[in-house]
C-alpha cells in the first residue's frame, strides 16, 4: 500500500474547510520521506511492511518445524543445520548441534511472531495510522521520536536475524522466546547476547511508541473529544501503551541482568553464586503476562470498530467495553505466575493466581457478549473485516476458554508445557490476535491505499485461513492432553497422528496466506479507487470523514466533536 | 539381543516373585522351567535354572547374577513390559492418560466432569448466539437497525453469571490444590530426582541413599556395536530408558526435584504429576501410585539440544518386590530387621559388579571393576560414557 500512499492521487480529497491549505499534501522527497518520516501514517506504512516482512519470515520458520513434525524420527533438521552450518563456514554438523537448530527455530519464531510481527503491526502499524486520525489530531505528539521508534526495531530485528549465523556450529540462541536461565546463561557464543540486545532494542522502541500513544492520546484529542467519547480503537491502545510503559522496562532489567549473568560475573540468577533462576521466571512473566495482553487489546479495539460499522449500529456498553479494557490491562499484572505453576510455588500462591488468573475470564466475558450485543438488532453486511471479525470471536472464545482449563494451578500441572498450552495460546494470538490484524487490515486498507481490496478473494482467503489454522492446531489439544511436551524435535510414534493433522493444516494456512498475498498485490495495482467511506453509515470514526488515502498533513483545521454526536452512545 | 533369554527367565522368575495380577498376558513369554520358580525367599536355584535353560547361549556369567537374585535384571528393575494405552500416550487418543493416583483422578475427574464440559457449553452457546445474529440481524432479514446500546440489566447478568460459573469452578480447584499439596505422611518413602543435561538421576535417601542413573534407550540402528539397544519391552521410542525408577505401589511417595544444571521439569502424566527441577531448589510433591504398571514421561522444561530426549520411566510395583529390589540396589529397607538387612547386602555386594561382568560385551564394561554396590550408575549409560545418547 505504500506506493499507493506515494501517488499524489488525494490531493483533492480534503474536506470540508480545507481548502485554503494548498500544501496540505505535499510530500517531501523519497528518502527524506522514508527514512526520515515525522508524519504517523508514513511511519505507519513501515510498521506495516516490516511486520508483514517478519510474518513471512516468522511463518516460514514455523512452516519448517511443521514439516519436521509431520512424522516421527528426524526428516530435515540434520540437512537444515549443515546447510546453515555451511553458510557459517563450517563443515557439518553432529547430531546436537542439529537438534540445537530446533531450539533456535523454536526461539525465532516465538520472538519474531511476538516482538516483531504482532507488536508492530497492531501499535506501530494501525496504531501509528489511525490513533491520530480518530482523536482528530493532525499528527503523533512526538513524530521524531515516532521515527526512531520504527528505526530500533531494524537494528532489533537484524541481530536477532544475524543470532544463528555466529557462534559457529553451536550458535544460535536455542533458549526459547522466555530466554530462561541459567539455560540462557549457559549457552556460549554472541547468539544470546545478540538475541538479548535485539530484545533491549525493540523494547526501547516500543517503550518510546507507549509515551508517544499516551502522551497524544492525552493532550491531541479535537475539541469536545473526551475519554468516553473516543473510539474503543484508541482506548484500547492507551491501555496497551500503559502496559507496554510499566511491563517493558522489568523485561529490560531482567535481560540486563542475564547479559551480566553471561558476560560480567554476576549471578543474579546463578545458584551457585546466591542467585536463583526462579527470579528470573517471575521478572520475566511479569512483563510476560501483560505482554499477552499488549498483543491482544488493540485487537480487542479494530474488532469493536468493525463490529460496529458492519452492524450499522454503536458499541453496545461502550462504557463496560472501555473498562473491560483497562480491568483486563490492570488484572494482566497480577496473574504472572500462573506460567510458574510447576515451578515450585507454595500451595497459597497457587491458590491466589488460579483466582486471580480466572478473574481475567470476567472482563474477557463482557466484551465477548457486548460484541454479540452490538450485532444484536444490527444490520449487518458479511464484508471480509466483518467476516475476520466473526472467527476472531469466536476463536477468541475457543482460546479463552482453555485458558480457564490451564488457570486451574492442579490441573495445569498436567498441562504445563505441553501441547495444550501451545495449542491455547495459538488460538488467542494465531487465531486471536492474527484474525484481529487481518479484520483490521481488510478493513482500513481502501482508507490506508485509497484502493479497494477484492472481496471475494478476502473472502476466500479467511475461508481457507479459517480452516488451515483450525486443523493445524486444534489438534494441538489432544496432543498435550495425551502427554505430548513443547519443543520437541522428535516424538514417540502415538503422537504421529495429530501432528501429521496440524502439518496438513498449515500447509492449508499457507495456501490461505498466498490468497491474501495475491489479493494484496492485485488491490494495490488494480484495486477500484476507494471512496472517503467505503463502508456506509455504520463507519463513524474520524477516518472515514478524510479522503482515502488521507492528506499528507490532515485536520489542519482541528475538527469539533459536539456533544450530540457521540460515537459510541 | 543376547540377554533376551536371560531376560525372559527373569521376567518369568520376577512375575511369579511379584505374583502381579497382570502377569498373565507376559506369561507366554515364560519358558517352563520358569514354574519351578516359587514366591519364596530364597529362589535363587530356580531362577538360575531357568536363566541357563532359557538360553543355552548365555554364558556362565551371565546365569550367576540372576541367580544371586533374579531381581536383578540387565536394566537394575524387576521386569515389566509395558501396556499399551497405560503409563503412555495412544496414537489419535484425544483425552488425558488414565490416571492411576488418587489426586491424577481426582483433577481428570475435575478437568473431565467439570470443565470441558462447561467450556464446551461456553464456546457452543457463542457459537449458537453468533449464528442467531448472523441469521436474523443481517442486512437482509433486518435492514433498518436498531439504535440500542445499552441494557444494564443484561449488562450486570453477563458480569455475574460468568461470576458464578468460575467461583463453581474455583471451589473444586482450589480443594484439589490442597489435596495436591497435603503433606505425605511420615512413613512416605523419598524419590530424590535430580535432572541433568541430559538423564536422570534418581536416589532414594529413605532407603540408604543408593542412586541409579537413567538414560534414554537409543535404537537398534543408532547404537554402536554390543552397546544395548532398546526393544519393545522397554517401551515405546524416545520413552524406553535404561534404569527405570521402581516405586512400590499403595505407599506414599514424597517426590523430590533439583538440577545440576539447567531446569528440567519431572513430569509423569498418568500420576499428574509435574514438578520442576530447578538447580539451587530442592521441590518437594507427593503422590500414591495406585496400580502396578510401567508408567512414561518426558522432560517437560526446555533444557537444551537434548531436552526431547532424556525419558523418564517409573514401574510400580507391589511393595515386597520394591522392598527386594531396593536391597538387590544395595539400599535399606525402611523398618526391616538389621540381620535381614544385612544378609541380602552381603550377597548383593557382589552382584552389580557380577552384572558388569554379565555384559563383557556392553559398553561399560570396563566400569565392572567397580566395587560399590550402592548405585548401579556404573553398570549402566553414563552421562560421559558411551552408553550417553551422542545422536
Amino acid at each position: 500500500m505504500s506506493d499507493i500512499a506515494l501517488t499524489p492521487n488525494a490531493f483533492e480529497a480534503h474536506h470540508g474547510g480545507h481548502e485554503h491549505h494548498h500544501d496540505a499534501d505535499h510530500k517531501p522527497g523519497f528518502f527524506a520521506r522514508w527514512f526520515m518520516s515525522t508524519n504517523h501514517k508514513d511511519i505507519g506504512t513501515l510498521y506495516l511492511i516490516f511486520a508483514i516482512t517478519a510474518g513471512i519470515i516468522g511463518g516460514a520458520i514455523s512452516g519448517l518445524m511443521r514439516a519436521e513434525l509431520m512424522h516421527p524420527g528426524i526428516q530435515f533438521l540434520g540437512q537444515w543445520a549443515n546447510t546453515l552450518n555451511h553458510i557459517r563456514g563450517g563443515g557439518d554438523v553432529n547430531m546436537d548441534q542439529a537438534r540445537h537448530l530446533w531450539n533456535v527455530l523454536v526461539t525465532a519464531h516465538g520472538l519474531i511472531m511476538v516482538f516483531f510481527m504482532v507488536m508492530p503491526a497492531m501499535i506501530g502499524g494501525f496504531g501509528n495510522w489511525f490513533v491520530p486520525l480518530m482523536i482528530g489530531a493532525p499528527d503523533m505528539a512526538f513524530p521524531r521520536m515516532n521515527n526512531i521508534s520504527f528505526w530500533l526495531l531494524i537494528p532489533s530485528f537484524t541481530l536477532l536475524l544475524a543470532s544463528p549465523f555466529f557462534g559457529g556450529a553451536d550458535g544460535g540462541a536455542g533458549t526459547g522466546w522466555t530466554v530462561y536461565a541459567p539455560l540462557s546463561t549457559q549457552e556460549a557464543g554472541p547468539s544470546v547476547d545478540m538475541a538479548i540486545l535485539s530484545l533491549h532494542l525493540a523494547g526501547a522502541s516500543s517503550i518510546l511508541g507507549a509515551i508517544n500513544f499516551i502522551t497524544t492520546i492525552f493532550n491531541m484529542r479535537a475539541p469536545g473529544m473526551t475519554l468516553h467519547k473516543m473510539p474503543l480503537f484508541v482506548w484500547s491502545v492507551l491501555v496497551t501503551a500503559f502496559l507496554l510503559l510499566l511491563a517493558l522496562p522489568v523485561l529490560a532489567a531482567a535481560i540486563t541482568m542475564l547479559l551480566t549473568d553471561r558476560n560480567f560475573g554476576t549471578t543474579f540468577f546463578q545458584a551457585e553464586g546466591g542467585g536463583d533462576p526462579i527470579l528470573y521466571q517471575h521478572l520475566f512473566w511479569f512483563f510476560g503476562h501483560p505482554e499477552v495482553y499488549i498483543m491482544i487489546l488493540p485487537g480487542f479495539g479494530m474488532i469493536s470498530q468493525i463490529i460496529a460499522t458492519f452492524s450499522k449500529k454503536p458499541v453496545f456498553g461502550y462504557l463496560g467495553m472501555a473498562y473491560a479494557m483497562v480491568a483486563i490491562g490492570v488484572v494482566g499484572f497480577i496473574v504472572w505466575a500462573h506460567h510458574m505453576f510447576t515451578t515450585g510455588l507454595s500451595v497459597n500462591t497457587k491458590m491466589y493466581f488460579t483466582a486471580a488468573t480466572m478473574v481475567i475470564a470476567v472482563p474477557t466475558g463482557i466484551k465477548i457478549f457486548s460484541w454479540i450485543a452490538t450485532m444484536w438488532g444490527g444490520s449487518m453486511s458479511f464484508k471480509t473485516p466483518m467476516v475476520w471479525a466473526l472467527g476472531f470471536i469466536f476463536m477468541f472464545t475457543v482460546g479463552g476458554v482453555t485458558g480457564v482449563v490451564l488457570a486451574n494451578g492442579g490441573v495445569d500441572d498436567y498441562m504445563q508445557d505441553t501441547y495444550y498450552v501451545v495449542a491455547h495460546f495459538h488460538y488467542v494470538l494465531s487465531l486471536g490476535a492474527v484474525f484481529s490484524l487481518f479484520a483490521g487490515f481488510y478493513y482500513w486498507f481502501p482508507k490506508m491505499s485509497g484502493r479497494m481490496y477484492n472481496e471475494a478473494l478476502g473472502i476466500a482467503h479467511f475461508v481457507v485461513f479459517f480452516i488451515g489454522v483450525n486443523v493445524l492446531f486444534f489438534p494441538m489439544h489432544f496432543l498435550g492432553l495425551q502427554g505430548m511436551p513443547r519443543r520437541y524435535p522428535d516424538y514417540p510414534n502415538a503422537f504421529e497422528h495429530y501432528n501429521t493433522v496440524a502439518t496438513v493444516g498449515y500447509m492449508i494456512m499457507a495456501a490461505g496466506m498466498a490468497i491474501f498475498f495475491v489479493n494484496l498485490i492485485w488491490s494495490l495495482v488494480a484495486g477500484k479507487k476507494a471512496p472517503n467511506n467505503p463502508w456506509g453509515e455504520g463507519a463513524t470514526t474520524l477516518e472515514w470523514t478524510l479522503s482515502s488515502p488521507p492528506p499528507f498533513h490532515q485536520f489542519e483545521t482541528l475538527p469539533v466533536i459536539d456533544g450530540g454526536d457521540s460515537h459510541h452512545h | 539381543m543376547r540377554f533376551i533369554g536371560v531376560k525372559t527367565a527373569m521376567l518369568a522368575a520376577g512375575l511369579m516373585l511379584a505374583g502381579a495380577g497382570q502377569a498373565a498376558p507376559q506369561a507366554p513369554a515364560a519358558p517352563p522351567p520358569a514354574t519351578a520358580a516359587t514366591p519364596a525367599a530364597t529362589t535363587t536355584a530356580p531362577a538360575a535354572t531357568a536363566a541357563t535353560a532359557a538360553d543355552a547361549k548365555a554364558t556362565p556369567a551371565a546365569a550367576t547374577p540372576a541367580a544371586n537374585d533374579p531381581l536383578l535384571s540387565m536394566d537394575g528393575a524387576p521386569p515389566m513390559k509395558p501396556t499399551a494405552g497405560i503409563g503412555q500416550p495412544v496414537d489419535g487418543e484425544i483425552g488425558l492418560q488414565p490416571q492411576v493416583t488418587k489426586n491424577g483422578e481426582r483433577a481428570a475427574g475435575f478437568h473431565n466432569h467439570w470443565l470441558v464440559p462447561t467450556i464446551t457449553i461456553i464456546s457452543v452457546f457463542v457459537l449458537i448466539l453468533l449464528f442467531i445474529v448472523m441469521i436474523r440481524f443481517n442486512r437482509r432479514s433486518n435492514p433498518v437497525p436498531s439504535k440500542t446500546a445499552h441494557n444494564t440489566a443484561i449488562e450486570v447478568v453477563w458480569t455475574l453469571v460468568p461470576v458464578l460459573i468460575l467461583v463453581v469452578l474455583a471451589i473444586p480447584s482450589i480443594g484439589l490444590l490442597q489435596a495436591q499439596f497435603a503433606p505425605p505422611p511420615k512413613s512416605a518413602i523419598t524419590l530424590k530426582v535430580t535432572g541433568n543435561q541430559w538423564y536422570w538421576t534418581y536416589s532414594y535417601p529413605d532407603n540408604g541413599g543408593f542412586e541409579i542413573t537413567s538414560n534414554l534407550l537409543k535404537e537398534k540402528d543408532e547404537v554402536a556395536p554390543g552397546e544395548r539397544a532398546r526393544t519393545d519391552d522397554d517401551g515405546p521410542r524416545l520413552l524406553a530408558v535404561d534404569n527405570r525408577v521402581v516405586l512400590p505401589v499403595g505407599v506414599p511417595i514424597r517426590l523430590q526435584t533439583t538440577s545440576a544444571d539447567v531446569i528440567h521439569s519431572w513430569a509423569i502424566p498418568a500420576f499428574w504429576i509435574k514438578l520442576d527441577a530447578v538447580p539451587g531448589r530442592l521441590n518437594e510433591t507427593s503422590f500414591t501410585i495406585e496400580k502396578p504398571g510401567l508408567y512414561f514421561g518426558q522432560c517437560s522444561e526446555l533444557c537444551g539440544p537434548k531436552h526431547g530426549y532424556m525419558p523418564i520411566a517409573v514401574e510400580a510395583v507391589p511393595l515386597d518386590v520394591y522392598n527386594k529390589w531396593v536391597v538387590a540396589k544395595g539400599g535399606k529397607v525402611a523398618g526391616a530387621a538389621e540381620p535381614a538387612a544385612a544378609a541380602p547386602a552381603d550377597a548383593n555386594a557382589s552382584a552389580p559388579a557380577d552384572a558388569n561382568a554379565a555384559a563383557p560385551a556392553g559398553p561399560t564394561a570396563g566400569n565392572a571393576a567397580t566395587p560399590a554396590p550402592v548405585t548401579n550408575q556404573a553398570a549402566t549409560a553414563n552421562p560421559a560414557g558411551a552408553g550417553n545418547t551422542g545422536n
